[in-house]
């Protein structure tokens, strides 16, 4: 069983940022060198002084909402602080979006990533996508 | 042997509880112990298991009035 996990954001869905944030953070407090790239709807939640709501799919997003769950934004700031996790931004989806690598949380890779590295990084591990 | 850490981490849900506890590990020193209180009992059962995964120690877990108390020592 490898050691490393890739984890995939690109929902910008409730529920799925909040079971990708589960999965890295406890896996990454795990033992696990975790690599996750957030692309697509995922990455405009990580701006700085983003105070956008994920949408919900469905009955369980919207009581997440309603209890005292920890936010996804948390829960991937202790993948990168308390494990062994690294996050990168998806430069297309930088480019897209028009927002600087500089303009996103401070616990994220300043360094945009692409497809290339990401398919390198990850050939060896168990990937995930949420 | 220092005096029990308590980690309060009520009324979160899981993975809450438990990286309440590990940022409070961090900061523990080797044999400490660390009591988390806990509502959510998802958390009773993964606390448990992250324990022994990493290996520290489960040195006790109860449900008190709906509250679970799990208590480890920190092996390493």
């Amino acid at each position: 069983m490898s050691n490393k996990m890739s984890v995939l954001v690109s929902s910008g869905d409730r529920e799925q940022l909040q079971m990708a944030a589960m999965i890295s953070s406890v896996a990454a407090v795990s033992g696990n060198e975790v690599n996750i790239f957030l692309s697509m709807n995922s990455l405009r939640y990580f701006q700085q002084g983003d105070t956008n709501v994920a949408p919900s799919e469905g009955e369980v997003g919207a009581l997440l909402q309603n209890k005292s769950v920890p936010d996804f934004r948390e829960l991937f700031r202790s993948a990168v602080e308390l494990g062994d996790a690294q996050i990168y931004p998806c430069s297309m989806a930088l480019d897209i979006l028009n927002i600087p690598a500089s303009g996103l949380l401070d616990y994220i890779t300043p360094e945009p990533l692409g497809l290339t590295r990401f398919l390198d990084m990850s050939s060896d591990s168990q990937v995930l996508s949420f | 042997m220092s005096d029990r850490i308590v980690v309060d981490a009520k009324n979160t849900y899981c993975p809450g509880p438990l990286m309440e506890l590990i940022a409070g590990m961090k900061q523990a020193a080797v044999g400490d112990e660390l009591e988390v209180l806990a509502t959510d009992k998802g958390s009773a059962n993964d606390i448990p298991e992250w324990i022994k995964k990493v290996g520290h120690q489960v040195l006790d877990s109860f449900d008190e009035n709906g509250v679970w108390h799990v208590i480890v020592r920190k092996e390493k």
